[in-house]
């Protein structure tokens, strides 16, 4: 198939950047998404003219760091499934595809469709964890975990951090996200003890990072590759409020 | 001041106004009486709300709401517009309804309805020129019908009362999850709660401009 291609090229986070137009001929119909850009790139190189720059690694739908914004969808038109797990064969023949890269105050980009999602790593820095004293490890089974709650907890914790949510929300807000990683822990014993913390701290690292408020439109949970549901971040404003006008303690 | 406080405010605001709208509504039922009976038991309820210590007090918390609410939806939706990106071509409205993106402007459709709501009676009945009725109150009944024989101000208010539906379909079930009540099995629930809540409410207000045009004209 032959495609008409819009690439948003910019050279470095303060450069202008703006819409680039490329023919690809061609393309298979079985190549992802991201084949279809290697290929772009190699034709690119062949030509001497600089490679899109764009984030992947897993190539497998489980590592979170493809993502891009096509036709203006975060990665694309297929609901739950990333950028790299998509295939041209959802596009037609001729087709003009816009590609973006994802866009919030939040998230700048660096270079082309490559965004700086290092406001992630530092909310998850900020709380997303568990203290532990390290040593041997303890016995699996000291603590039990109901089925029903580890399951609940690991549907939280599939969230893979793509960042298709920030880019879905009109505000810019990154409570899927967030939600997501304090909801995973708050349904946890082993985590409880840091319960409080973790909510303030997390949200209030959130704020930092220029991210917007949740309206609960709704639209993240219908993009995001993994289905996280809204309701973790209905879990997380309890957590927060629990922790800020619950708790009388220091 | 952060993000959740923020949103806590306008949660506990737009309740709260849920809330008096239901009492609002309630009261205001008694336009759809026969006239002289409505004339008389709408104009007591009035005259019993004015002189009511505790009703002074819920309507001073109504006042606050509504500028609290109006003020904090400027700040939210003026931080929101910059955490936001902007796309080339913008096709992320198939994830969502189009009212949950349009609180704010819904909400300023609103803000305008409750300006031109307060002019039309409360202020003529607080600080304007208005006749008594037979039995001594203050005729806010006449008043009513006579603003709701002109066509175009029911209009107006048939318009400000789906904005006001669609705001608060999205609204009810959106404050209540703001404030972090929510349960799995009950979020269907409290959805079609929200939305059968707003939709009664709304639809019942307009009725009663409409209902009066047509039986006064
Ligand atoms: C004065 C005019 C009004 C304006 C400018 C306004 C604007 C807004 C805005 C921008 C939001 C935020 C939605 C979001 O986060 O995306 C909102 C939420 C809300 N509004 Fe209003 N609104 C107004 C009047 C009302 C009225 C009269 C009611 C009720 C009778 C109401 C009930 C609500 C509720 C329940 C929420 C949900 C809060 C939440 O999302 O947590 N609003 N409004
Ligand atoms: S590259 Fe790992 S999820 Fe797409």
């Amino acid at each position: 198939m032959k495609l008409y291609l819009k690439i948003w090229r910019q050279k470095d986070r303060v450069s202008e950047g703006k819409l680039v137009e490329y023919t690809l001929d061609n393309v298979n119909t079985h190549m992802s998404f991201l084949e279809m850009l290697d290929t772009l790139n190699n034709q690119l190189i062949t030509n001497n003219e600089e490679p899109v720059e764009f984030d992947h690694d897993c190539r497998e739908g489980i590592c979170g760091q493809c993502g891009v914004v096509i036709n203006g969808i975060a990665h694309g038109p297929l609901k739950n499934t990333t950028t790299c797990q998509l295939h041209m064969r959802e596009f037609k023949d001729n087709e003009t595809i816009l590609i973006e890269p994802f866009r919030a105050a939040g998230f700048p980009v660096k270079k082309d469709l490559k965004v700086d999602r290092g406001a992630f790593d530092r909310i998850i820095s900020s709380g997303g964890y568990v203290s532990v004293n390290t040593g041997q490890a303890p016995e699996a089974n000291t603590i039990p975990v109901g089925h029903e709650t580890a399951e609940a907890a690991f549907d939280s914790a599939a969230c893979i951090g793509c960042g298709a949510c920030v880019a879905t929300c009109k505000n810019g807000s990154a409570a899927l996200f967030t939600s997501a990683k304090i909801t995973q822990l708050a349904l946890l014993p082993q985590a409880k003890e840091e319960r409080d913390q973790r909510a303030l701290k997390m949200i209030a690292q959130m704020d930092k990072e220029q991210f917007g408020h949740c309206s609960n439109t709704e639209a993240c949970e219908v993009e995001c590759p993994q289905g996280i549901s809204v309701l973790n971040i209905a879990r997380m404003n309890y957590e927060y409020n629990r922790a800020s006008f619950l708790k009388f303690k220091k | 001041m952060n993000t959740q406080i923020r949103k806590i405010i306008m949660a506990c605001t737009g309740l709260f106004l849920c809330f008096f709208l239901l009492i609002h509504f309630l009261g205001n039922t008694q336009l759809f009486l026969a006239p002289e009976e409505a004339r008389k038991s709408f104009n007591m309820y009035s005259s019993f709300l004015t002189g009511n210590i505790f009703v002074k007090l819920v309507s001073y918390v109504l006042y606050l709401s509504i500028i609290l609410h109006a003020i904090y939806a400027l700040i939210i939706s003026t931080i929101n517009r910059k955490a936001g990106g902007h796309y080339s071509t913008d096709n992320r409205g198939r994830s969502s309804k189009w009212y949950s993106r349009n609180m704010g402007i819904l909400g300023t459709i609103i803000l305008i309805f409750i300006v031109l709501h307060f002019q039309n009676f409360w202020y003529v009945y607080k600080f304007g020129s208005i006749g008594l009725d037979p039995w001594g109150h203050k005729d806010l009944y006449t008043v009513v019908v006579t603003a709701f024989q002109q066509g175009w101000l029911v209009i107006v208010y048939v318009i400000a009362m789906a904005a006001l539906a669609y705001h608060l379909i999205q609204g009810i079930s959106s404050g209540i999850r703001t404030l972090g009540l929510f349960h799995p099995k009950f979020v269907r629930w409290i959805n079609i709660f929200g939305m059968v809540y707003a939709i009664a409410i709304c639809v019942g207000f307009a009725l009663m401009p409409i209902y009066i045009y047509f039986t006064h004209n």
